[in-house]
């Protein structure tokens, strides 16, 4: 690199008033070797022709820490040099020309403990729209133990959940109550008890359902508990439904929240677009009142699904896990919605790992210490039926719940019989598998056997055996060939 | 050295191959895929000379073998008792052979894994009312499946103590030994003759056990031959001098007290082992630049051996006494 | 009235051979099996009475299947269930659960409604066996 693009030492030069290349401001820094107290970010860049990859990954780094587009003199009252944040490491993307992986180090001393609104603020506050670049996304994330240490994580966690419900060795199963939209509140707790009754663990409410003019909030939580606690009281078994507390206001969800308390829910919803500050005021709220908190991803898609623009969900992951989250979304990777199997199995070890290690093929780009922070149970949702179901266990394994909305209520023998048809599958599965088979192959057979004395069971195979979605995943890891339908 | 496992094993089993019914059962097969050519060479690879021994055991593994090429031919066979009772003096590899034992019944299928669970007196019995079944229970259960290796049995039977709880142990063992042949096989160890005078006056046990092997003491060449594999596996040496000096240690170590066979050898060489340390460092820092070689470091050498108070008379009472 | 508690209360109910295959797995994992039985199956009720303490570095299911069979022939009518304990760090919990023997017949329960303010309820279960009779003569 010639010596014009080199960070500049001498003081009267790097800060006489006018503008510098941000690799001259200190920005760029190859040497750097990140301490173990930093916060580390890996940006997916596409710099603008003719603006040389160190240039890009020099911005970004400035653009997220102490740089404005021209020098000023009072960074000399400041710590500066401490407080730039560093790009040490540029990669070009396999296959992907023009593109490249900048590795930015900040310093801890640049963020407020236990804020995650802090941390985006910072990290993607202003870059994404900066014009030397053409596209960036936040493809992964490591923070140190200490900052780790500052949050409070999952209000509840996995093994306190099960041990709550007294469910174990098996995936939870759920189903979002269908239609989401226009349902009483008597008939929608309906459907709510005859799944529970058929044998789900959980009902859920969907995203958009909050308090429209069809039903009100509060009518839908009485009539959801009541059946919840009758169908709880027919089977002998802990059940609950997800209450979706999302409201306008952070005040209007407590108050929600407590009422649902107040009934016996085990268990509250919000959605991701109520805000990281709002999930963790509720997170809190449920650490207080021994609440399970359920995060549906609402919205995420938006900034997630591309690969060369916007924050990969594993980061999304990684931020929930922190602010405090018990259940998340986090793909089925066979189902409708997007999802290359690799890429989703990493989303699903960051909700799940005690240490996280390098995982290139799943797109897990650093290791993560996760300081004994509790683990999320990642919620596998959208478009999947009981066919599915012996990929769906070798994929994610035991600490899941798997929801099978259509898959339940649209069963042709009834709600109940959906529910039962998928909940003997999974038992089955799991048998099957703890006897050593290898369901990943057998599996449409171990099904067949179960359903030769499962009527629903059978009902459920002959509807929807063959449904298969096999689209090519935008969001696929760029270090192994991936096949997208399993 | 023993024959060749193959050559043997085959021998004995010819005769039995033609079966009354003409059908023939393909016992050279059987022998192939169980793999336990492979254990009886681990076993001849691993222990020096004990030649009855061996044979006793290819005996045993050919019997089983045989067992089940007539089971699969229809021929009457029934769960076979294979509890087994090992004596010979300490130190003549009975641990060894029952981790052996334990991989060939695995093999062959008679227990369904390859472990062993080795235990005392102290093990199964306990020390108040109540407290013997539970003991003798969880280590049969943490058995299961594979072999409880009882060393010196004899102790659970103590005639001078007519409340001792040994006896409930002993009943409890005699109870899974004839009612869970399947699930377990049961190996008493121990001197030859207390384990015969415990065989007297536990009949009931004596009856149950199919298999009797006894270990014999090593021969003064054995113990040097193992001597010699010791040093090896630990990445040490002798030179003739010091080979010299190990024979005439073992020859004056079977005669002192407490002697015990192969692991008497390899206190010993623990013992040399410590001593050549003591006198490289010595030496090393008394003329601090010379760095010892590897020749150095790994050989054992005249002096190492020859220190030993073996060589002066060795241990108080310096008889034969066994126990 | 089946009461569906435990990772296969959907299943016909499981053999000895498949109870075996099962404890088999769980060992094959370093986990620690418990047998526990209750004649008070309350959804929660978490402590069951446990049959001797939990059982450590077993190899072979024989020794829990021998377990099982005792509590059964102790507590012919009561549930009886098999636990298996995984002890790695942030686990440390409870990992499978599995009904083993069931009462012959199964009452169920009774779901008590108490009105209170608005139109809120509280809700209770309560067990028809256990309600009927004190413990012990339940099943």
């Amino acid at each position: 690199m010639s010596e014009a693009t080199n960070e500049i030492k001498s003081s009267t030069q790097r800060y006489k008033s006018g503008v510098l290349k941000y690799r001259q401001m200190g920005y760029w820094q190859p040497d750097y070797e990140p301490k173990p107290t930093d916060i580390l970010a890996l940006f997916r860049i596409t710099p603008q022709e003719g603006v040389p990859p160190e240039e890009a990954a020099a911005a970004v780094a400035g653009e997220s820490s102490t740089a404005t587009w021209t020098v000023v003199w009072t960074d000399r009252l400041t710590a500066c040099e401490m407080y730039r944040a560093k790009a040490y490491r540029v990669d070009p993307v396999p296959n992907n020309p023009g593109q490249y992986f900048a590795y930015i180090a900040y310093d801890l001393s640049l963020f407020e403990e236990g804020s995650i609104t802090n941390v985006a603020a910072s990290i993607i506050g202003n870059v994404f729209s900066f014009k030397p670049i053409k596209a960036a996304r936040l493809e992964d994330m490591q923070f140190p133990v200490a900052y780790v240490k500052t949050f409070r994580g999952p209000p509840t966690g996995i093994v306190v959940e099960r041990e709550r419900l007294d469910k174990f060795g098996r995936p939870l199963l759920g189903a979002t109550t269908k239609p989401k939209l226009g349902l009483s509140g008597r008939n929608y707790g309906r459907v709510v008890y005859e799944g529970l009754k058929g044998g789900l663990d959980f009902m859920k409410d969907d995203e958009n359902i909050n308090s429209q003019p069809f039903m009100h909030w509060r009518d839908r939580f009485l009539f959801v508990m009541d059946a919840v606690n009758k169908a709880s009281a027919a089977t002998g078994e802990v059940k609950g439904s997800y209450l979706n507390v999302t409201a306008g206001t952070v005040e209007e969800m407590y108050r929600r929240a407590e009422f649902a308390k107040e009934l016996g829910s085990a268990i509250i919803m919000i959605d991701l677009v109520v805000g990281y500050s709002g999930i963790q005021s509720l997170s809190n709220w449920c650490r207080d009142n021994d609440m399970l908190l359920h995060l549906h991803r609402a919205g995420h898609g938006t900034y997630t699904r591309q690969k060369n623009h916007g924050v990969s969900f594993r980061v999304i992951a990684k931020w929930m896990r922190l602010t405090g989250v018990d259940h998340i979304h986090a793909g089925t990777a066979v189902g409708k919605l997007e999802g290359d199997p690799l890429t989703v199995q990493g989303y699903y070890n960051i909700c799940r790992d005690t240490h996280t290690r390098i995982d290139l093929p799943r797109g897990i780009f650093f290791e993560q210490d996760w300081g004994a922070l509790r683990k999320v149970m990642p919620v596998a949702s959208g478009g999947i039926h009981a066919g599915q179901m012996h990929q769906l266990l070798d994929l994610f394994g035991d600490d899941v719940v798997m929801q099978f909305g259509g898959g339940t209520i649209g069963h042709p023998m009834g709600i109940q019989a959906g529910a039962t048809a998928n909940r003997v599958a999974l038992e089955a599965m799991v048998l099957a598998r703890n006897e050593g088979r290898d369901i990943k192959n057998e599996g449409p057979e171990i099904l067949k056997e179960a359903a030769k004395w499962c009527s629903p069971l059978k009902a459920a195979l002959d509807t929807w055996g063959d449904v298969t979605f096999n689209y090519t995943s935008t969001d696929t890891s760029d270090f192994v060939p991936t096949a997208t339908a399993v | 050295m023993w024959p060749s496992p193959k050559a043997r094993v085959t021998k004995s089993m010819t005769a039995a191959t033609p079966t009354p019914t003409g059908e023939t059962s393909d016992l050279a097969l059987l022998y192939r895929e169980s793999g336990i050519a492979e254990v009886l060479d681990q076993l001849d690879r691993e222990l020096i000379g004990l030649l009855p021994v061996k044979s006793r055991i290819r005996e045993i593994a050919a019997l089983l073998l045989v067992d089940k090429a007539r089971a699969a031919v229809g021929l009457s066979a029934g769960a076979p008792s294979l509890h087994m009772s090992f004596t010979g003096n300490p130190g003549t590899g009975k641990t060894t052979v029952a981790l052996r034992m334990a991989d060939i019944l695995h093999r062959l299928g008679y227990t369904r894994s390859n472990h062993v669970v080795a235990v005392t007196r102290d093990d199964l019995v306990g020390q108040y009312i109540g407290h013997t079944a539970p003991k003798t229970k969880e280590m049969l259960k943490k058995a299961m499946g594979g072999v409880l290796f009882i060393d010196e049995a004899y102790y659970l039977h103590r005639p001078e103590n007519e409340r001792d709880y040994g006896q409930e142990s002993i009943e409890i063992l005699l109870q899974v030994m004839e009612n869970q042949r399947d699930d377990l096989v049961v190996i008493l160890a121990g001197y030859k003759d207390r384990m015969d005078t415990f065989f007297q006056s536990n009949p009931g046990m004596a009856s149950r056990i199919a298999h009797h092997v006894e270990f014999p003491d090593y021969t003064p060449e054995e113990l040097l031959q193992i001597a010699e594999l010791m040093v090896r596996q630990m990445d040490y040496r002798f030179d003739a001098e010091s080979l010299q000096a190990m024979r005439e240690y073992i020859v004056l170590r079977i005669e002192q007290a407490h002697f015990a066979n192969a692991r008497s050898i390899r206190n010993a060489l623990d013992r040399a082992r410590l001593r050549q340390a003591a006198r490289i460092f010595a030496e090393a820092t008394q003329t601090p630049f010379v760095v010892p070689t590897k020749d150095q470091l790994t050989l054992l050498d005249e002096r190492d051996i020859r220190a030993s108070r073996v060589f002066r008379g060795g241990f108080i009472g310096n008889t034969s006494s066994q126990h | 009235m089946r009461i569906t508690q435990g990772t296969f209360s959907f299943l016909p109910d499981l053999t000895d051979k498949q109870i075996a295959a099962q404890v088999k797995y769980a060992l094959d994992q370093g986990w620690a099996i418990s047998v526990e039985y209750t004649d008070d199956p309350h959804p929660r009720n978490t402590y069951w009475e446990m049959f001797g303490n939990p059982m450590f570095d077993l190899r072979d299911p024989a020794g829990v299947l021998q377990e099982i069979n005792e509590c059964r022939k102790t507590f012919p009518n009561y549930y009886v269930r098999v636990m298996a304990f995984d002890s790695t760090h942030q686990v440390e919990s409870i990992v499978l659960s599995f009904i083993v023997q069931r009462p012959k017949d199964e009452p169920g329960f009774r779901q008590v409604r108490e009105e209170i303010d608005g139109r809120k309820m509280r809700y209770t279960t309560q067990g028809y066996a256990v309600v009927a009779k004190p413990e012990g003569a339940r099943y």
